[in-house]
């Protein structure tokens, strides 16, 4: 188990040195001075050197891949070296509350259709509550986010006038679910067909077979054996699929107007803001690595059956 | 869920044509603009209404099927060529080529959903429909080439390898005309439902202003749609749905040909 811990995090860790080194190589090949592209064509040649020094842009190559190793360890992701010194941290510490709020909605939301759709399709396999489920998650796996928001909008919003516009000013608990409907479908399809096949699979082992013959209720055993079983690999998608709730909030945020990380980001590349861009991108996806390195370890604790030591 | 293969293989074919031969019978040119009639409601000559140009939608969709069907299958493609080459040596061979494929493909995995995609394409600053390909095509190979290492890993431990080793048959050989044909099923299967993400990628791409510029796609109509849906959500409508019934369509299918071709993997 330890080496399995040891190995596991020591492979993060590689994961973690390639992502720096692919974003610091992307960046650097964006065309044209990204000096000019931050402060505009016309700003003074005295501001551009400034900044450029600042950046560190006139250093070698080397040099700039340590600041940005620099950066990471330190946690401040890059200076944007305005007047008041703000670093790309700064700002994601005003934007991560909102996506983290939107994402974990979203997981909440995707959990209550999917947990009982999906159960009550294991038990009743082909029958219409299971083809109805299997339909309704295909549908939304395939409806694309950016035009669910839209259309909840004009129904709930305007339409029924039951919950807030984006641009009303309103936030709070109302302003949440429908953004976190839109992000969550998605996810709810995906975990509804997850549940349903490893509760059929669990359904069909010989130990519940065994609790059947000695008498314990169905109810029972579905709900004390069967299901802790069976949400076993379902919180390992869970942990994927962290992933695709913060790529989606991208989409999300725009759709609603809601700050957060996608807007940041999405601003940062209208702008040009290269040190922004960076910055955004590492942290989304050294979150991501994080995640899915802790569901790993919580895998290890919860199923005690699962041998690390291959 | 069965039954459902046919009414996608259907939706698909559908799309398939008005990619292939819908331009040629769209209602008007797509560079028509039309500034007397801006954002006009659907109507006898304007089955999806006009934009804000004046720009006949219903003509615009049909051309954006072709966007969406030549980013669907090309990056699907090169994610194929890429994935299935990579994958394949790394599970026959092993050793150091596996082990730097592997950590290669890790680090990619790490940039969740389309958040490369908009990095490659804010590096290229230019995105056309190549980038756009080529942005999704980056991620995407890293799947392919996974599942076709493990299905090559299995195969390799087979009699049938041994067999032709013992034959004297060379490793390329034994790849390509023995083990390859017989993980296609699992692939075939990944390959259908890439093609809908990639479509619903593109699409995503667009309507954050990141997706090919200057073409009709989809997503950039949705975006367009977006700005306006309170004074005319057809404009939204008409292209999420198109969007949402081409992947629904290319997902039943997908789902029909795991059953038929990938029995393993079966969710039952």
């Amino acid at each position: 188990m330890a080496t399995f811990l040891i190995r596991r995090f020591l492979a993060s860790l590689l994961v973690i040195a390639g992502v720096v080194t692919l974003v610091f190589l992307a960046v650097r090949l964006v065309p044209g001075d990204p000096v000019s592209s931050i402060l505009g064509e016309q700003a003074l040649e005295v501001d551009k050197q400034a900044l450029r020094d600042c950046l560190g842009l006139d250093l070698p190559l080397t040099s700039q891949y340590a600041s940005l190793w620099g950066d990471v360890l330190n946690g401040t992701l890059g200076e944007l070296c305005d007047e008041r010194g703000v670093t790309v941290t700064d700002k994601l510490i005003h934007a991560v509350p909102s996506t983290m709020e939107l994402a974990l909605a979203s997981l909440v939301i995707a959990l209550l259709i999917a947990f009982p759709l999906g159960v009550a399709s294991a038990l009743r396999p082909y029958s219409w509550v299971d083809n109805t489920s299997a339909v309704l998650a295909l549908v939304g796996i395939s409806v694309p986010n950016f035009w669910l928001g839209p259309m909840l909008l004009i129904v709930f919003s305007i339409v029924l006038q039951a919950l807030p516009n984006p641009g009303s000013g309103v936030n709070g608990l109302s302003a949440l679910i429908l953004p976190s409907i839109t992000l969550g479908s998605a996810l709810s399809g995906k975990l509804m067909r997850m549940i349903r096949s490893s509760l059929l699979d669990v359904l069909t082992q010989d130990f519940i077979r065994t609790a059947r013959a000695k008498g314990v209720p169905r109810w029972r055993v579905v709900w004390k054996h069967a299901l802790r079983n069976a949400l076993i690999p379902v919180v390992t998608v869970l942990g994927l699929q962290f992933g695709a709730l913060l790529s989606g909030a991208i989409i999300v945020e725009k759709v609603f107007a809601r700050p957060g990380v996608g807007t940041l980001l999405l601003d940062a590349i209208e702008g040009r803001n290269y040190v922004v861009v960076q910055g955004c991108v590492l942290f989304v996806a050294l979150a991501y690595v994080t995640v899915n390195l802790l569901t790993d370890l919580l895998y290890g604790v919860v199923d005690p059956r699962i041998r690390f030591d291959r | 869920m069965r039954g459902l293969a046919p009414v996608g293989a259907t939706i698909v074919g559908l799309v398939l044509l008005v990619a292939i031969f819908g331009p040629f019978f769209a209602p008007y040119p797509l560079d028509l603009l039309d500034v007397t009639k801006q954002l006009e409601p659907p109507s006898a000559a304007h089955w999806f209404g006009t934009d804000e140009n004046g720009s006949d939608v219903f003509t615009q969709m049909i051309y954006g099927t072709r966007v969406a069907a030549i980013v669907g299958v090309s990056t699907v493609a090169v994610c194929l060529f890429v994935g299935v080459l990579l994958g394949s040596i790394s599970g026959f061979m092993g050793g150091w080529f596996d082990e730097a494929i592997m950590r290669l493909t890790e680090i990619l995995m790490a940039f969740p959903g389309i958040l490369l995609a908009i990095l490659v394409i804010f590096v290229t600053q230019e995105p056309s429909l190549l980038a756009v390909v080529g942005a999704l095509s980056l991620t995407g190979w890293s799947g392919y080439a996974r599942l076709v290492r493990g299905q090559v890993l299995l195969e390799r431990e087979r009699e049938y390898v041994e067999a032709a080793r013992a034959l004297g048959f060379g490793t390329g050989r034994i790849l390509i005309r023995h083990v390859l044909p017989n993980v296609f099923g699992p692939v075939i299967v990944q390959a259908t439902f890439g093609v809908a993400g990639a479509i619903l990628a593109e699409a995503s791409l667009s309507f954050l202003g990141l997706g090919p510029q200057g073409q009709p796609s989809w997503g950039a109509l949705l975006d367009q749609g977006a700005t306006y849906f309170l004074l005319t959500p057809y404009l939204a409508i008409f292209p999420g749905l198109a969007i949402m019934m081409t992947v629904l369509g290319i997902n039943f299918l997908g789902d029909g040909l795991r059953d038929a071709l990938d029995p393993r993997s079966q969710e039952t």
